[in-house]
């Protein structure tokens, strides 16, 4: 079973063999609002954890997307340029931000599972 | 309830915070206030909506006040000595825009100025300023006042504004007449039973009225109004990129005390008798940059590709010189697409101009262009 982990920046990370897909959370683009512009990373650029790669910006605003692992980019989702509503729509489905492949997988350790994570957003 | 963070003071509600959170509006501190950024509906469709249909918006966290004095001529002379638009030669039931000033041509606050119709409103003037600069506005026009002429502070109405190509047909079932208006024109009316101010004006660039309401009434005509099969509630979210698409300033964005009204090119409400005669703060550079023109001006900028670039971000020239700032930025959901205002170096200005935003440290090509990005849609 793939792992699932949740930062405390609402970013939710899946974990299959050494690749994480990213995104963020229901939560987080509720918060949000409407979103109109998506920015992934470039694929071969290599990230620290808790560097900002991605970018999602609401009519009024523009958030940064931390990466909550380092490694290297793999793959990034260019349909959302297009189509950047698809946030909205499936945030923790099919608009998923990017991939990376980890350099320091114990990083996992220090992120929430989806009980803390929920608790998180309920109590702060 | 929020608090100011560094005082602890609660926001201010209006009348109809209540309706809001029963309409489950999402809602944020603005100005002292807790105001509806947002409703269920969400900033895209409330703008979009708004100009197809109709949008309702409390703006009741604006600052109406009356001028009082005892004839048109002396009250108008009162408020001319602080802004430089035409305020002796509105008739009765005219509404004109314009910009208190400070001495040294600086905009303190832009605001409009309605002659209410009718004899007896004579030596009346209403004034509707920004809710942010509301008290210190009260007390410089109160301070500057002559003798004779007095400022009342209104905290007995609440103002709320419908706008969109469907507000005259909606208003004009509780209204009758109010498809008669034209743009920046007033007059008192009837609705629902109760006594309101009506004008045809608003802050979307589309056609519509901004109504002021008693307090105690303000919340049914909210419901009235909003129950209408045409309109939706629409939250300041919204109404930010509808004024920005219309290319209307944003005060503290936009305009402010370091920036004049020919650098805003806010020229068009200065009217020529006030450019002859003077008599208003800054009248010296006024007359100055309008004969020889600002070093600086505010112009539409239309990025190239997808990204907002936002207030705050540097303009650079084609060749990487810095040549201004952009003041108001964002997606525009009728462009479709990034648009943006800021103040360029004047030899920059031209339509057409290639230029460079720095948005998260990258150079991104875009265009001077013009402004408004949607026509305006006023009924003159």
């Amino acid at each position: 079973m793939a792992i699932e982990k949740y930062s405390k920046e609402h970013e939710w990370v899946r974990v299959d063999g050494d690749v994480a897909t990213i995104g963020i959370t229901v939560h987080a683009q509720e918060q949000l609002g409407d979103l109109v512009f998506v920015e992934v990373p470039e694929v071969g650029r290599k990230v620290a954890a808790e560097e900002a790669c991605a970018v999602v910006e609401s009519v009024k605003a523009a958030s940064d997307v931390y990466a909550p692992v380092s490694g290297e980019v793999v793959e990034a989702n260019d349909a959302l340029g297009t189509n950047p509503g698809l946030v909205n729509e499936d945030a923790e489905g099919k608009a998923w931000l990017f991939k990376i492949r980890l350099s320091k997988p114990a990083e996992l350790d220090a992120l929430m599972d989806r009980a803390a994570y929920d608790d998180f957003v309920a109590n702060g | 309830m929020s608090a100011d963070p560094t005082t602890g003071t609660p926001n201010r509600r209006t009348f109809l915070y209540d309706e809001h959170v029963a309409s489950g509006a999402k809602v944020v501190p603005f100005a002292g206030y807790d105001m509806p950024v947002q409703y269920p509906l969400g900033v895209l469709k409330e703008h979009l909506w708004t100009r197809e249909k109709a949008g309702l918006f409390d703006v009741s966290h604006m600052g109406l006040c009356w001028l009082h004095g005892p004839d048109h001529e002396t009250t108008a002379r009162a408020l001319e000595a602080l802004l430089p638009a035409d305020i002796l030669n509105l008739k009765p039931g005219q509404q004109r825009y314009s910009q208190l000033l400070a001495d040294d041509g600086g905009i303190l606050d832009d605001l409009m100025v309605t002659r209410p119709a009718g004899a007896e409103g004579d030596g009346t003037l209403m004034l509707v300023v920004n809710a942010g600069c509301k008290d210190e506005d009260y007390r410089h026009i109160a301070a500057k006042l002559p003798a004779g002429v007095r400022l009342e502070i209104d905290h007995e109405r609440s103002l709320i504004a419908l706008q969109g190509p469907k507000a005259v047909g909606a208003l004009r079932g509780f209204i009758p007449g109010v498809e008669q208006m034209t743009f920046m024109s007033g007059r008192t009316a009837t609705l629902d039973g109760h006594r309101v101010h009506v004008t045809r004006s608003g802050y979307t660039g589309e056609d519509g009225y901004e109504i002021a309401v008693l307090n105690d009434h303000v919340a049914s005509a909210w419901k009235l109004l909003t129950a209408h099969s045409d309109v939706e509630p629409i939250g300041l979210g919204a109404r930010d990129s509808l004024r920005l698409e219309a290319g209307l300033c944003l005060y503290g964005h936009d305009i402010d005390t370091s920036t004049s009204p020919i650098e805003a090119r806010l020229q068009w409400s200065i009217q020529q008798r006030r450019r002859t005669e003077g008599g208003f703060p800054g009248a010296s550079r006024i007359t100055a940059e309008l004969a020889n023109g600002p070093s600086r001006r505010r112009v539409g900028i239309k990025p190239s590709g997808r990204a907002p670039a936002r207030e705050g971000t540097e303009i650079r020239d084609a060749n990487g010189k810095p040549i201004g700032t952009i003041t108001s930025g964002g997606f525009g959901p009728s462009v479709n697409g990034p648009v943006a205002m800021g103040y360029v170096e004047s030899d920059h200005a031209a339509l057409g101009t290639p230029i460079q935003l720095v948005v998260r440290g990258k150079p991104m090509p875009a265009t001077i262009v013009n402004l408004p990005f949607t026509p305006h849609r006023y009924v003159r």
